[in-house]
């Protein structure tokens, strides 16, 4: 009787587990099964690299550039905000602060990382927008510039807190060592603690690539509605995210824009599972997991 | 002619391919205290964890040769693991109560094992809180957390905790090398009084205490049993010359 | 290198004074617990309340046994190696997945292919696979900050693996496990991607009755009034309205999740 409880105890796990990787298969599954058979229509090269993005017209055509630079674009405006600011914090707190003010910075930080992203995203359209359309006297402030800001912002807590987790994991006697020889502390951290860190601080970064290009509802609602390929960061785009949340509800089950969507949706998929992998094996070369 | 409560017979271990243990052969006798001693990594907590198998836990171990309670084959392949730890007691060298209770620590044996009532367990409780020399020193906050007493307290309440299974065999893995001297002596009383009741195999670091409670004396080295014998002979009259160099201090 | 501290923190006072302004101008009683009115201009936002509610709760009682089972598999068990690690790469993969993803996933698998239209059910299925990542990977750690030494203790006493699970493990690392299921409650509750085309409506006319029912949700609310809305003169102050209770909310959940955490370390006996 005890063996068959333990027994029945093992298999609910084993098969909770089972499940779990189900979950991804299924997505994974999923996502292919709906995408792939657009490509029977368009040919995968015309897919990705022509700027032909018109799934409504009678003759609709499937070239995603522009929404595939859109996404770049929007992420690296984000990451160029985001870099700064966050290993800049994540510096300040792990090699400048005081504890007590690790201490309170910490969970503030974890709080901003919390707050959902539409939230971000009315701020960055009801406020931020006609603001930026003001100063810089725009037709429209829902662009690349403001989506950038604040996708930004909204990656900066993740790139500080890995950031600071990988600075602070640098050991201790290294640092001393370099003061031993003389050096200042600003060329310790520079110059010793910091390239120590690599790994661990591109990792970070990665990591708020990798939730910058993912992110959908600031871009939906903050950097316009264009398919166009922006020729200034005052011009609107439409990241690939942008493009499957919006015409998702146009369209019929089984139709060729549905397929087209699932498309975009594998490259999306494929350019953060590679982004992440390349993070994961960051981590460990680092050392620490 | 004193029965044997637990013996290994031609054990080997292998830890990977590590061959940690050679061909030990050790008889452990009923109410007796049998001390292990021997320098670090000589084999004898592993010897201990091979008799309540908790090495299996440890992936890649390989075990050939015999160990045995009383008549049963401890490696049987269809062997019942839960019921040979419920039978064999072990205290580990640094106490670690339960976050829980002190009643529920000691009770923990029986309610993992089922089928006994509120009374019995009660009284379980107290008759083994008294064998472990603590019962009067808590017996007023039976419901307060472990945590809460000192260093020797707590390895008492870890021997009332493996004795409430009424175990045939209590194996201690170096119990005291933790503990205050007061708490130590204690504990070695505690020993002398137990064997009555229960067979004791210590594995101790501390040579002078091996003279001081065992009967009988077991010396390993690098994963062999080079001595064993009543505690008087192998401590005046060592048969082997390494175990006359451990015993005086030459090394370990 | 304070500097970048400082700006962020501007950022944040910034973000944060002007979504309390402008939302504590529409914040009442009547707007907590009143339906919308008169086209989405007035009123309040009640069932978007109940949504958000609901659907957190039902990707919860999906979520934490499947990914606590899963977590204890892979602290107990473990057992073959190769799924140990397909296991990993599954979970980090999910974890790393964006939101949008799970809404496609789940509009076709649960609300088109298992036939639960856009629903409660598929909303809240959704919603259980992204919180899935994240509880795993919490309760993991939370077990296994448990010391070995009670684990030892457990087996030598003659426990099983089931039973130093259930008697000792999990009530250990209780509080841990608990600390993480708010954080992804409050994770949840702020996600749209993944309710636009599984469950969320703009508007429903009544409180859903079943599983079956599409639901209004905070967030969603949010998106639909600013980008479906057609009169904006009152409807982003609703918006903003909606935001604050959001942010509140997850605020709150945050907060208590942090609270719990610090409080675990200071009583921490071991």
């Amino acid at each position: 009787m005890k063996t068959f409880k333990e027994k029945s105890f093992q298999t609910i796990t084993y098969t909770a587990a089972l499940f779990t990787v189900a979950c991804l298969l299924g997505i994974i599954f999923g996502l292919f099964r709906e995408g792939l058979p657009i490509f029977k229509h368009v040919g995968l090269k015309e897919f990705l690299f022509t700027n032909n993005w018109y799934p409504t017209h009678a003759e609709p055509g499937f070239g995603a550039l522009a929404l595939i630079v859109g996404s770049l674009v929007v992420t690296l405006g984000s990451l160029i905000i985001a870099i700064p600011l966050g290993l800049g914090a994540a510096i300040f707190l792990s090699e400048m602060a005081g504890p007590r003010l690790r201490e309170i910075t910490k969970p503030v930080i974890e709080l901003l990382a919390g707050i959902p992203s539409v939230v971000y995203g009315l701020f960055g359209m009801a406020f931020l927008a006609p603001l930026v359309r003001e100063w810089f006297d725009l037709d429209t402030g829902l662009n690349v510039f403001t989506a950038s800001l604040i996708l930004g912002v909204m990656i900066v807590p993740v790139i500080c807190s890995m950031g600071e987790d990988a600075l602070s994991s640098v050991p201790k006697n290294l640092r001393e060592a370099s003061l031993a020889l003389g050096a200042t502390r600003a060329e310790t951290i520079f110059k010793a603690v910091i390239p120590a860190a690599k790994n661990g601080l591109a990792g970070s970064v990665l990591m708020g690539f990798g939730r910058a290009i993912g992110e959908t509802m600031v871009v939906l609602m903050v950097a316009g509605g264009a398919a166009r390929i922006p020729s200034s960061i005052f011009d609107p785009v439409r990241p690939l995210t942008s493009t499957i949340a919006a015409e998702m509800g146009e369209t019929v089950m089984g139709d060729l824009h549905y397929q087209s969507l699932f498309a975009l949706a594998i490259i999306l998929f494929l350019i953060t599972f590679v982004s992440n992998l390349i993070t994961e094996s960051m981590l460990l070369k680092r050392g620490k997991k | 002619m004193v029965d044997i409560q637990l013996q290994s017979l031609d054990l080997n271990l292998w830890f990977g391919k590590n061959h940690v243990l050679h061909d030990v052969s050790l008889p452990v006798y009923k109410h007796q205290v049998t001390a292990m001693i021997g320098p670090s990594g000589c084999g004898k907590s592993t010897l201990l964890r091979c008799f309540n198998r908790m090495n299996d836990l440890i992936p890649g171990t390989r075990i050939e040769g015999r160990a045995l309670l009383g008549d049963a084959d401890i490696y049987a392949p269809k062997a019942d693991v839960s019921k040979l730890r419920s039978r064999i007691g072990m205290v580990f060298q640094k106490p670690n109560p339960f976050p829980k209770s002190i009643f529920n620590n000691v009770a923990f044996g029986l309610q993992i094992q089922g089928g006994f009532s509120k009374a019995e367990i009660s009284n379980r409780v107290e008759e083994s809180l008294k064998a472990a020399w603590l019962w009067e020193e808590v017996k007023d906050r039976l419901s307060s957390s472990a945590m809460s007493l000192s260093g020797g307290q707590q390895q008492r309440l870890c021997i009332a905790r493996a004795l409430a299974n009424r175990p045939d065999v209590l194996m201690l893995d170096e119990p005291t090398s933790a503990l205050d001297p007061q708490s130590t002596a204690k504990i070695e009383e505690l020993c002398l009084e137990l064997k009555h009741n229960v067979t004791i195999l210590i594995v101790t670091h501390n040579v002078a205490q091996a003279g001081r409670i065992s009967d009988q004396t077991a010396f390993m080295y690098l994963g062999e049993l080079l001595e064993f014998g009543p505690t008087e002979r192998v401590f005046t009259v060592p048969a082997d010359k390494r175990t006359e160099a451990y015993l005086t201090g030459v090394f370990g | 290198m304070a500097l970048m501290l400082v700006l962020t923190a501007l950022f944040l006072v910034l973000f944060l004074v002007r979504m309390f302004s402008q939302g504590a101008k529409v914040l009442s009683w009547d707007f907590l617990f009143t339906a919308p009115r008169d086209a989405m201009r007035a009123g309040g936002i009640y069932p978007a309340l109940v949504g958000t509610f609901l659907l957190t709760a039902l990707s919860m009682v999906v979520a934490l046994p499947l990914g606590i089972l899963t977590a204890i598999w892979l602290t107990n068990y473990g057992r073959p190696v190769w799924l140990v690690n397909i296991l990993r790469v599954a979970i980090n993969t999910l974890a790393g997945t964006p939101s949008i993803i799970f809404g496609l996933f789940g509009m076709a698998m649960f609300s088109n292919l298992l036939g639960f239209d856009i629903s409660l059910l598929s909303g809240g299925l959704t919603l259980a696979i992204l919180a899935l990542p994240v509880i795993i990977n919490n309760t993991e750690q939370a077990i296994r900050s448990v010391p070995e030494d009670f684990r030892e203790a457990s087996l030598a006493l003659g426990a099983t693996t089931r039973q130093t699970v259930s008697r000792v493990l999990l009530p250990t690392a209780l509080p841990s496990i608990l600390t993480g299921a708010i954080i992804s409650i409050g994770r949840v509750a702020g996600e749209t991607a993944p309710i636009m085309f599984t469950a969320a409506t703009f508007y429903s006319r009544q409180l859903p009755k079943g599983l079956g029912d599409e639901v209004m949700a905070l967030p969603y609310h949010i998106y639909a009034l600013m980008t479906e809305g057609t009169h904006p003169t009152e409807q982003v102050p609703i918006a903003y309205g909606t935001s604050l209770v959001l942010l509140l909310l997850v605020i709150s959940i945050s907060a208590a999740a942090i609270w719990i955490r610090s409080s675990i370390r200071r009583k921490r006996q071991w």
